[in-house]
C-alpha cells in the first residue's frame, strides 16, 4: 500500500482528498500547513504528497523547495492541489520540483487522472 | 419525466436510428430527458415530450437534426485511455515511417472527434515526434456528426475542468494559454487539425485515403449492419497496411473480415491486405 500526505489548512478538504484517495489505497497522514509537513517527511517519507499553496506558517511553494533539498526528499511524488490556476504559479511549482499540479476545484477523477498520469496508480 | 408513450419513443428512436445510427432502446430513455430538456427550453416547449411530438406531427427536420446532435454527443478528454496515444508514439508511426518512402506525408482520421481532445492529442504528440525527427509531413482530419461539439473543437476552448483530464501538466504549459475561466489551445496544434462534418453512415470517400483511424467509442452505440457497413466503410479509406484503434469495448471480431486484430495489443486492428467490400 503507498502512502500519501495530504497537506492542506482546510479540514474539509483534507478529509474529501483523504476519502478519494483511500478510495485508490492509499495509506493518508495528514498535515495542516508547510511546516507541519517536513516534519512529517522527516520521520517517514511518504511515497505521494498532495500539497496546498496558500498556508499559514509556511507555505506548500516553501515546503516543496526545502523537501527537495533534505535527504531522501527527491524520492515523493508532489501533486499540487491548489486554487492558484494561471500559467506563473504553474511553472514555479514544476520549476520547483512538483510533479504534477491540480487546479481546485477537485473531484476524484481528476486526482485519479493526475495520480495515475505520475505514475502512483 | 413522465414515462414517454411507446408510440413517441418508437417515434424518435427510429428517426435518431436513421440518422446518425445511434440505437435508443428504452433502458436509455433517460438520455432523452437529460440531453433534451435544455433544447426543449430553448425551443419554446414545457417538456421533452411536447418537443417529441411536436416534431412527429409537424415532421420537423431541422429539429430532428437538433435531437440527432444532442443525443449523438458523448464525452471526451485528452489522452484517453493512454494506450492508444503511446502505440501511436511508440509502434504505429515508427512501423508507418519506415513502410513509407522519405517525405510521404502520414493522414490520420479521427472519425467521431467530439471537441476535439483525440485528434488535438494527437497533434500533440505529432509535434513532439518532429522535434525529433521522428515523424514527417502529417495531416489530420476530425469529423463529427455535429456541428456544435465541432464548434467548440475549432475553438479550442476548454474549461478548467477538461484540461485536468488526461492532459499532463506539462503540456498544458506548453501549448495553451488562459483566456478568463477558460484554457486556449495554442494556435500551432490547433491549425494541425482540420475539422470536417461528416456522417459516419456515409460514405467516406471523399475524405481521401488514412494510413491511420481512430474510431472509438462510437461503434459501440451502433446495432450490427450500421456496425458492419461503418466498419467497411473505414476500410474502403485505409491504405494497405493501415491501422485502425476502436474503443476498449469494440471489436470487428465476427463483424467483418477487413480488419485482423493484434494478438496482444487490445484496441488496434491492422486493414487485411487485398480485402475489397463486396459489390
Amino acid at each position: 500500500m503507498k502512502s500519501c500526505l495530504v497537506v492542506d489548512d482546510s479540514r474539509v478538504i483534507r478529509k474529501v482528498a483523504r476519502r478519494i484517495l483511500e478510495d485508490l489505497r492509499f495509506q493518508i497522514d495528514e498535515a495542516a500547513d508547510g511546516l507541519e509537513a517536513l516534519n512529517a517527511c522527516r520521520r517517514t517519507m511518504p511515497d505521494a504528497i498532495l500539497l496546498d499553496w496558500n498556508m499559514p506558517v509556511m507555505s506548500g511553494i516553501e515546503f516543496l523547495r526545502q523537501l527537495r533539498r533534505e535527504e531522501g526528499g527527491e524520492r515523493p511524488v508532489v501533486v499540487f492541489c491548489t486554487t492558484e490556476n494561471d500559467v506563473d504559479h504553474i511553472t514555479e511549482a514544476l520549476k520547483a520540483g512538483a510533479n504534477e499540479y491540480i487546479m481546485k476545484p477537485f473531484d476524484g477523477e481528476i486526482i485519479q487522472s493526475k495520480f495515475s498520469e505520475v505514475g502512483l496508480i | 419525466m413522465n414515462a414517454l408513450p411507446d408510440h413517441e419513443f418508437q417515434f424518435i428512436a427510429r428517426e435518431i436510428r436513421a440518422r446518425s445510427g445511434l440505437v435508443l432502446t428504452p433502458d436509455k430513455s433517460y438520455l432523452l430527458e437529460t440531453r433534451l430538456a435544455p433544447i426543449a427550453r430553448k425551443e419554446g416547449f414545457a417538456s421533452v415530450l411536447e418537443l417529441i411530438s411536436a416534431v412527429r406531427v409537424r415532421r420537423d427536420d431541422r429539429l430532428l437534426w437538433v435531437i440527432a446532435d444532442a443525443l449523438t454527443t458523448n464525452e471526451t478528454f485528452f489522452f484517453r485511455d493512454k494506450t492508444p496515444f503511446d502505440q501511436f508514439r511508440d509502434l504505429v508511426v515508427p512501423d508507418l515511417m519506415k513502410a513509407r518512402p522519405p517525405g510521404a506525408r502520414l493522414r490520420i482520421w479521427c472519425a467521431a472527434c467530439s471537441s476535439g481532445q483525440e485528434p488535438y492529442s494527437l497533434a500533440m504528440l505529432v509535434q513532439e515526434l518532429r522535434a525529433v525527427g521522428k515523424i514527417g509531413d502529417v495531416e489530420i482530419v476530425a469529423t463529427d456528426i455535429s456541428d456544435r461539439v465541432m464548434e467548440k473543437a475549432r475553438a479550442g476552448l476548454y474549461s478548467q475542468f477538461e484540461v485536468q483530464r488526461g492532459l499532463p501538466v506539462q503540456m498544458l504549459v506548453k501549448h495553451f494559454e488562459k483566456a478568463g475561466d477558460l484554457w486556449r489551445l495554442s494556435e500551432r496544434i490547433r491549425s494541425m487539425v482540420r475539422f470536417q462534418r461528416h456522417n459516419l453512415l456515409e460514405d467516406a470517400r471523399v475524405l481521401g485515403k488514412f494510413d491511420i483511424v481512430y474510431c472509438r467509442n462510437v461503434l459501440i452505440y451502433f446495432e450490427g449492419d450500421a456496425k458492419r457497413r461503418t466498419l467497411e466503410m473505414i476500410a474502403g479509406t485505409m491504405a494497405e497496411d493501415g491501422v485502425l484503434f476502436l474503443g476498449a469495448a469494440e471489436t470487428t471480431l465476427g463483424i467483418t473480415d477487413a480488419f485482423a486484430s493484434s494478438p496482444d495489443r487490445r484496441g488496434l486492428y491492422r486493414r487485411v491486405a487485398g480485402w475489397r467490400r463486396a459489390a
